[in-house]
């Protein structure tokens, strides 16, 4: 991977190429964990590319390829949801769920462990985009607050906010409360 | 201490991203409802964790796609690196000619003078 970002570094087309057709996979999952649609994922994946062809000097290798890219993901994802929230801002709104709030009670099914990351799946598909977009960068992909918060165009304190609010209604979901328990978000 | 006001203590704490004050840490240690918020708190960020490698296939055309914007980008750099080089030597031209026309106009000045003087 090194070597193929330093070729394109030197402006080897093939090169980029190939750094494109290792990673796209990868990106493409990222953008449609955090857009939650497979068109809207297509079109920050070109983007991304795009963004990252043109900026390739600017990337210095002192993070992974594949961390830079990731970054630069999640800045276009924002830049496009933003986008769409000026069109259709309902679906932006943060107290919109549009899932099942308590997707499975089957007791059997909670136990497996796949069956688990298939709810998950669904969880996150309904958390709003902007908390799905802090926690997928945070939790599952592990960037700092920081990276986070920069990429994102939002403070420290925000994104760490939007990040306590996304796994309270996540645990909500995956282990809901039997009736005459509270719980706070 | 009531439980709700810890929530956010022990997602954080459970995530690597805080710890718990002493106070804290002894009413979880008190609290089964505490403990077992941690425990879902784990199962939760655990499971996350998993999704790293859990990858979505695009539908097929993707990669030609990218690879066709790629291209065209490249091809629109070309042209512009192109039409600034044309650019830098018109200017190079024009700046030389300039120049030229000004020694030119100098030289004839000073002979203009010189015949003046021994005229």
């Amino acid at each position: 991977m090194t070597a193929l970002v330093a070729a394109a570094k030197d402006g080897d087309r093939a090169a980029f190429d190939e750094l494109v057709r290792s990673t796209y996979v990868e990106t493409y999952t990222l953008a449609h964990r955090l857009t939650g649609d497979e068109e809207d994922a297509r079109d920050v994946v070109q983007e991304a590319y795009l963004r990252a062809y043109r900026g390739l000097d600017r990337f210095r290798g002192d993070a992974q390829f594949s961390t830079w890219l990731y970054r630069i993901t999640a800045n276009c994802a924002a830049t496009h949801l933003g986008r769409r929230s000026r069109h259709r801002h309902d679906e932006l709104d943060e107290s919109t769920g549009g899932a099942d709030q308590h997707p499975d009670h089957d007791p059997e099914l909670r136990a497996d462990a796949d069956d688990l990351r298939g709810r998950l799946r669904a969880a996150l598909d309904a958390l709003p985009p902007k908390l799905r977009a802090v926690v997928v960068l945070r939790d599952v992909y592990d960037l700092p607050h920081e990276t986070i918060a920069a990429e994102l165009g939002i403070s420290e304190s925000a994104a760490k906010v939007r990040l306590h609010r996304a796994r309270n209604k996540l645990r909500d979901q995956l282990f809901p409360r039997r009736e005459g328990e509270s719980r706070a978000v | 201490m009531q439980c709700e006001d810890l929530s956010g203590a022990l997602a954080a704490t459970a995530g690597g991203d805080g710890t718990l004050t002493r106070a804290e840490r002894r009413h979880v240690e008190r609290c089964l409802r505490c403990q077992a918020e941690v425990v879902q708190y784990r199962k939760l960020l655990r499971t996350l964790r998993t999704l790293r490698t859990d990858v979505l296939e695009p539908a097929p055309g993707l990669l030609a796609d990218i690879l066709a914007t790629i291209e065209q980008a490249g091809e629109r750099q070309a042209v512009r690196s192109v039409l600034s080089g044309r650019r830098i030597a018109y200017l190079g031209g024009l700046a030389a000619a300039t120049a030229a026309g000004a020694a030119g106009a100098l030289v004839y000045a000073t002979r203009t003078r010189r015949a003046r003087l021994a005229g």
